[in-house]
């Protein structure tokens, strides 16, 4: 990997109920393989950072509710991947439509 | 090879001696990873009561069949013996192509499924849902 080139870096607040748990894990790693790109998340900008597309090291990250993303990324389309991420993240997975209309 | 096009994806069999639970997790594989994977599953022995079942596993397999493989997730030992029964008796082209893993059978479904969802090889699949069990 070119780890030698300045990656495209880029946070997005975790907001959604359940955090990053075991669904939001799974869309969050399908969407980081649909790119080529070289694609890490963290918690901190000191790390650990771990593989956006591993569905077992995303989910193990635990992430609550309110929680600050971080990713990084390197590759021909870095730029688009942690853009598409950040705006999965910032839907809030998609999920939360349903459950405010449960509740209302 | 389109990487991308479900029918070259890995496929996932669940094997377990309940067919509650091998349709349960099933359903979880469907709603939390989608339809790119191939999905089979089979449970409970050919009386309808717990258990598994050769035949029915060896049925599975070929529902889920694709060019990339298939691994199959499994729960307790004769879920595991009678899979891997299953597989001697493909014939050697598929046999090759066949993982019975080592991870827990829903947790394991499904981050295979989700590994498979983006076109990973049978090999990465496999190790992928091996990486669940404690180390």
């Amino acid at each position: 990997m070119t780890v030698s080139e300045t990656p495209v870096i880029a946070s997005a607040l975790l907001t959604n109920e359940v955090g990053l748990h075991a669904r939001p894990a799974v869309k969050l790693t399908q969407l980081a393989k649909s790119f080529g790109a070289t694609v890490e998340l963290a918690l901190e900008p000191d790390g650990p950072w771990v593989d956006a597309k591993s569905p077992v090291r995303i989910m193990r990250v635990k992430a609550p509710k309110g929680a600050l993303l971080l990713f990084r990324a390197w590759g021909g389309d870095a730029d688009a991947a942690v853009g598409a991420l950040v705006d999965l993240v910032e839907r809030r997975f998609d999920e939360d439509a349903g459950e405010e209309a449960d509740r209302a | 090879m389109n990487r991308r096009a479900s029918s070259k994806n890995v496929g996932v069999v669940i094997v377990s001696h309940s067919s509650k639970v091998a349709e349960g997790a099933a359903d979880m594989v469907r709603q939390m990873v989608g339809d790119a994977v191939p999905l089979a599953f089979t449970g409970g022995n050919a009386d309808g009561g717990l258990g598994t079942d050769v035949a029915a596993i060896l049925a599975a397999i070929d529902r889920a069949w694709t060019p990339a493989g298939v691994v199959i997730l499994v729960d307790l030992g004769g879920a595991e013996t009678n899979s891997e029964m299953a597989v001697e008796m493909l014939d050697d082209k598929r046999r090759s192509h066949v993982a019975v893993c080592n991870a827990p059978i829903v947790e394991g479904a499904v981050i295979a499924a989700t590994e498979a969802s983006g076109g990973s090889p049978l090999a990465t699949v496999k190790r992928t849902a091996e990486e669940l069990s404690p180390q």
